[in-house]
């Protein structure tokens, strides 16, 4: 019984969005609320960053965050200003939260960008898709890492 | 082991967002309770409030003359609905409602369609359609200022529980629920967006970014797809649905039609 219960609560959750594929992209350690390692060891790139950042077509992440001195009308306040952003956060934190932010805030308004699974009634384009890649997270990473200090 | 799995079901409904008790008690009304004209660019609300500038007085117009146009059947609309007999003053603030000849939940747009098929012997107009926009914008219009007020017991009590159960459920790559929005972050700016309460008060509605006069179902439609969710069909039982919840949750607002939105 004691084994089985997990298991069958497992399936119960699973049922209920009718998919059973893991919950990430790609295989990924979470440990505490940090992602230590890059993403399919990809290299960041901060410029490329900061286009991902502002762009409608990409991580369009200024519909709910500001960043002070980006070139970007309209900069969103439902999320917190991320000016500075690296002075409270490592990149490992900054990481899953790009990554995965609804696994440390089930309720939070933030999309989990590097999400696939488990997921309700997402559009025929979108199905079993991240919203970003692990290269567009990985350059977001460097791009909000490098935020408070020099840029090197 | 019957209560670790009537404990374990639990756990799954509210995974799922849907949690069995709560959905027949009163919405949570977002307070104080907001028109999405509150949260307008001050000129989008003067084009609203300018009966001669609004755009949607175009289809209005429209509506209203094919309110009194005679069908094949040779009836118009304007033949039933006076002011003294069958009046549509007020009538629009309590839709969606029951029909009681098929007992089946109806809006504004299925009612007028009703009409065309029960008492005009003419073919129902395509959701969308110019046509059927225009009368829908007609009639609504004729209850401008009329409280919402809808009826949620008996056969539409179901209906509302799975109004809401759309609402609180998340949905869509981006995995969120209209209440995350329209209850939890209504006056918080998404881009140049003020997200309002999410009230479907304004509709049919002319939206400067469709250049057009559109139906509830289409603004729900834009909703869904922002968070990468397939949107439902046009007239789709769970569109259905949320409309009555929404009217239900805006009980106390008045009928705005022809609202202006960005
Ligand atoms: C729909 C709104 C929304 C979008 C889009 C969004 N975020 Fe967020 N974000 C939030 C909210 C809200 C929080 C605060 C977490 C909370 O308390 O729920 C947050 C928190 C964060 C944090 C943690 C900040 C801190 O100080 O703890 C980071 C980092 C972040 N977001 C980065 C991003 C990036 C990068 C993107 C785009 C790829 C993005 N966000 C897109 C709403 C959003
Ligand atoms: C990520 C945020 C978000 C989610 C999720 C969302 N909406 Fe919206 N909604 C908006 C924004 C932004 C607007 C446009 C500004 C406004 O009127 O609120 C809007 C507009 C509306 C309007 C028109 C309000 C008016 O006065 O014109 C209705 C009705 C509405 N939403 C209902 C819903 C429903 C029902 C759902 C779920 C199926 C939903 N929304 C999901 C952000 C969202």
């Amino acid at each position: 019984m004691r084994t089985a219960l997990p298991v069958l609560a497992m399936t119960l959750l699973a049922g209920c969005s009718g998919e059973t594929t893991s919950r990430l992209a790609t295989p990924v350690e979470i440990t505490g609320d940090e992602i230590t390692a890059p993403l399919l060891g990809l290299q960041g790139d901060a410029v490329r960053g900061e286009t991902v950042f502002a762009d409608r077509e990409q991580g369009h992440c200024v519909l709910c965050h500001a960043v002070e001195g980006l070139d970007a009308e309209f900069q969103g306040n439902v999320g917190p200003a991320l000016t500075g952003v690296d002075a409270r956060l490592n990149e490992g934190q900054i990481r899953l939260r790009v990554a995965d932010i609804q696994s440390l805030w089930p309720d939070t308004l933030m999309p989990s960008y590097y999400r696939s699974g488990g997921l309700n009634q997402v559009a025929p384009a979108y199905a079993g898709e991240p919203a970003l890649t692990a290269q567009q997270i990985e350059d977001l990473v460097a791009y909000l890492g490098k935020l408070d200090g020099e840029r090197t | 082991m019957k209560a670790g799995l009537a404990f374990l079901s639990a756990i799954c409904l509210t995974a799922c967002g849907d949690d069995a008790t709560s959905t027949q008690s009163p919405p949570a009304q977002p307070q104080p309770l907001q028109s999405g004209y509150e949260f307008l660019q001050p000129q989008t609300q003067a084009l609203q409030d300018d009966d001669f500038a609004n755009p949607g007085f175009l289809w209005i117009d429209r509506g209203e003359a094919l309110f009194t146009k005679a069908a094949a059947s040779g009836e118009a609309c304007s033949d039933c609905h006076t002011d003294t007999s069958l009046p549509l003053a007020g009538a629009a603030a309590h839709y969606p409602q029951i029909d009681s000849g098929s007992s089946d939940l109806i809006n504004l747009e299925g009612r007028i369609n009703l009409c065309r098929t029960r008492h005009q012997d003419e073919a129902p107009l395509e959701y969308e359609s110019d046509e059927l926009l225009s009368l829908t914008a007609y009639v609504a219009y004729l209850s401008r200022g009329t409280p919402i007020s809808v009826d949620i017991e008996g056969a539409a009590s179901d209906w509302y529980a799975r109004g809401r159960d759309y609402f609180e459920a998340r949905r869509g790559q981006f995995n969120l629920s209209c209440t995350q929005c329209h209850d939890d972050n209504w006056g918080k700016k998404l881009r140049g967006d003020t997200i309002s309460q999410g009230h479907g008060t304004g509709f049919p509605a002319y939206r400067l970014e469709w250049q057009s006069l559109g139906s509830l179902h289409r603004r729900l439609r834009d909703c869904d797809a922002g968070v990468r969710a397939e949107p439902r069909p046009f007239g789709s039982a769970d569109y259905l649905a949320v409309e009555l919840y929404l009217a239900k949750r805006a009980e106390g607002l008045e009928v705005e039609t022809p609202g202006v939105r960005r």
